[in-house]
């Protein structure tokens, strides 16, 4: 028998990753060049659902799906929700970028050059990105992720990411101060 | 060749779902038989919408097209795929076109995780349910986008209500399907799951249907997620975004033929895909009744003959109308076809006894039979409940469910883990 039809081809092939790379910079690309905000939101959109993608190949389907329902389904509609209020024709006339071309090419070049020296150090001989993982967990990545918020010996993120909730909610109570006058 | 018929064959006893197994063609083959049978459960249920809300109020329904109007959904297709397709002067053009292809997308990308039997399910996922309802949310933005690129005020004004609406029922939908998956983790490993063929067997294990467990934790969440799912498909009552009196079509009013068509197949299918999370967390998914409490083969072999008996039942339904049908020779050809539409189904209900194929449909029977239970609900609110008003369905959104919803995940929680609960404060009280 064939052993390449039978046996689990695998997902992380480099090119469903080109892939979705390539959707994601183009979508990207769109979003800070379309002058029109709702096309901006929908290329948004796209890229955010390629990320997705990108998680399920690193076997990681649970930050996958929360990634759809939070931001693709749940801030993107709200960010729709609030661009289709804005006056298009209005938008249209404005003036897209500023110019400081400098300052940006700046921050890429730094941004880029901490990426590269990141990827490229090695620390006591090994390199932080490894060429290869021996296994994948993958049907574990559900009950991963709940050993490290809240296993007794290994959780060691339930305090950081209760913080993090923490300042969400200042936020959404910082929003309701300013937009109500009187409470 | 050989090879070829070899990798097809190996999948016919497997135990697994294709997409576990593995196997390319049988995952497409299971695609295409989902993507047929949803299709159909459409245009099914176009008929007995209109036919069961007839009979409601007294009508007769479509008679005209066919006996009984059964060919009414069908010439319904035809007109809606020969009329022109227009697309408003100052609409914006692109969105335009890809908003209903949203919404179709995210209707039927659900039903690859939908558990129709322990092997009859195009895949199963370690996120299933995580899945379901995060790909149904994205059909909010279809909506918002068509509502929107339709460049008209009903429409728009359609797209507002309903993406508030959509958004704010999804928290108490959540919240509701939380509940449900805590109780998953009440087995030995004290590990719960959310992969849809996993909440089914746990129900199998704990023997009992989550509906009913904890009483009446279980039936409250079903409860929430009941009205919950009403205002997720935007459906009477909770219709507003396609309020006719007041929005004439809400978010699709500029749209027409075949895009109209679109947003009719992705509406129907969304209903058939929440009702199948229904059914999978409560309800006990593909398992027949009592599968713990009336075993052996005799009880196996009564209750998988239920299919059968029920097509025979529909083909006698046929049969009986065929000799009510009027004499006259202009009704011969429908008389005909009547007949011959209640000949398929009889056989369809003979070859269900056939052994092989008894023990495969059972599941699939049962689940769908569930979910068509749901349908019937949806056409019954539409009949019975007049339209909500829109503060009226913020507040039972936010006042009601949500709060309900809250209160019923620790309650869920405190119950099941009570024995460690007391443990621990026995251990206080001996200190």
């Amino acid at each position: 028998m064939n052993p390449s039809l039978t046996s689990n081809p695998p997902v992380a092939t480099p090119f469903f990753f080109y892939g979705l790379a390539a959707i994601m910079i183009i979508g990207g690309i769109l979003v800070i060049t379309r002058k029109n905000a709702v096309h901006s939101a929908l290329a948004l959109i796209t890229t955010l659902l390629a990320q997705a993608a990108l998680y399920l190949m690193l076997y990681a389907p649970f930050v996958a799906g929360v990634q759809i329902i939070l931001y693709a389904g749940g801030i993107m509609v709200l960010f729709l929700f609030v661009i289709m209020l804005i006056s298009i024709e209005r938008a249209e006339k404005e003036r897209q970028f500023n110019k400081q071309w400098l300052v940006g090419i700046a921050a890429a070049a730094v941004l880029g050059g901490l990426f590269i020296t990141v990827y490229t150090t090695t620390t006591k001989g090994r390199v932080l990105f490894p060429e290869g993982r021996t296994s994948y967990v993958d049907m574990q990545n559900t009950q991963g992720i709940a050993n490290l918020l809240f296993d007794q010996h290994a959780g060691t993120y339930m305090f950081a990411f209760e913080i993090a909730s923490l300042l969400l909610l200042v936020a959404i109570i910082g929003a309701v101060v300013m937009a109500k006058k009187r409470i | 060749m050989h090879a070829l018929v070899q990798y097809i064959e190996s999948y016919l006893s497997s135990d697994k779902t294709p997409g576990a197994a593995g196997n390319f063609f049988w995952a497409t083959v299971y695609v295409l038989l989902v993507f047929v049978g949803l299709s159909i459960a459409v245009i099914a249920m176009n008929w007995l919408e209109r036919k069961i809300l007839a009979h409601m109020q007294v009508r007769l329904g479509p008679m005209r097209v066919g006996p009984h109007g059964l060919l009414q959904p069908i010439a319904d297709a035809l007109k809606l795929l020969l009329k022109e397709d227009i697309i408003p002067d100052g609409a914006d053009k692109v969105v335009f076109w890809i908003a209903p292809f949203i919404v179709v997308l995210a209707a039927f990308t659900v039903f690859v995780v939908v558990p129709f039997g322990p092997t009859h399910a195009i895949t199963d996922m370690n996120i299933g349910i995580l899945f379901m309802l995060g790909v149904s949310s994205l059909s909010v933005l279809g909506i918002v986008t068509a509502g929107w690129a339709s460049n008209s005020h009903y429409p728009l004004i359609g797209a507002l209500r309903s993406s508030a609406q959509m958004v704010s029922y999804e928290v108490a939908m959540g919240l509701a399907v939380v509940s449900a998956i805590l109780m998953t983790s009440l087995n030995e490993s004290k590990t719960g799951t959310l992969s849809m063929i996993g909440i089914v067997q746990a129900q199998f294990d704990q023997h009992e249907w989550f509906l009913f467990k904890f009483f009446p934790l279980g039936i409250i969440a079903f409860g929430i997620f009941a009205i919950a799912m009403v205002a997720e498909t935007n459906r009477a009552p909770f219709d507003l975004p396609e309020a006719e009196s007041e929005l004439t079509a809400g978010f699709h009013t500029e749209y027409s033929g075949f895009r109209w068509s679109l947003f009719f197949l992705a509406e129907y299918s969304a209903m058939i895909a929440v009702s199948s999370i229904a059914v999978t967390l409560w309800i006990g998914g593909w398992l027949r009744p009592f599968p713990n409490l009336l075993q052996g083969s005799t009880w196996d072999l009564a209750f998988s003959s239920v299919p059968g008996i029920t097509f025979l039942l529909l083909g006698a339904i046929c049969f009986y109308n065929t000799a009510r049908m009027p004499k006259h020779p202009l009704f011969k050809i429908q008389t005909l076809g009547l007949a011959g539409f209640g000949a398929v189904l009889a056989l369809i209900g003979l070859m269900m006894f056939l052994p092989p194929v008894r023990e495969r449909v059972g599941d699939i029977f049962w689940f769908s039979a569930k979910v068509a239970g749901f349908m019937y609900l949806y056409i019954w609110y539409r009949g019975t409940f007049p339209r909500y008003r829109f503060d009226q369905l913020m507040k039972v959104g936010w006042k009601v469910l949500l709060p309900t919803g809250l209160a019923l995940l620790i309650l869920t929680a405190v119950v099941g883990m009570r024995a460690e609960l007391l443990a621990q404060v026995k251990q206080v009280f001996q200190r």
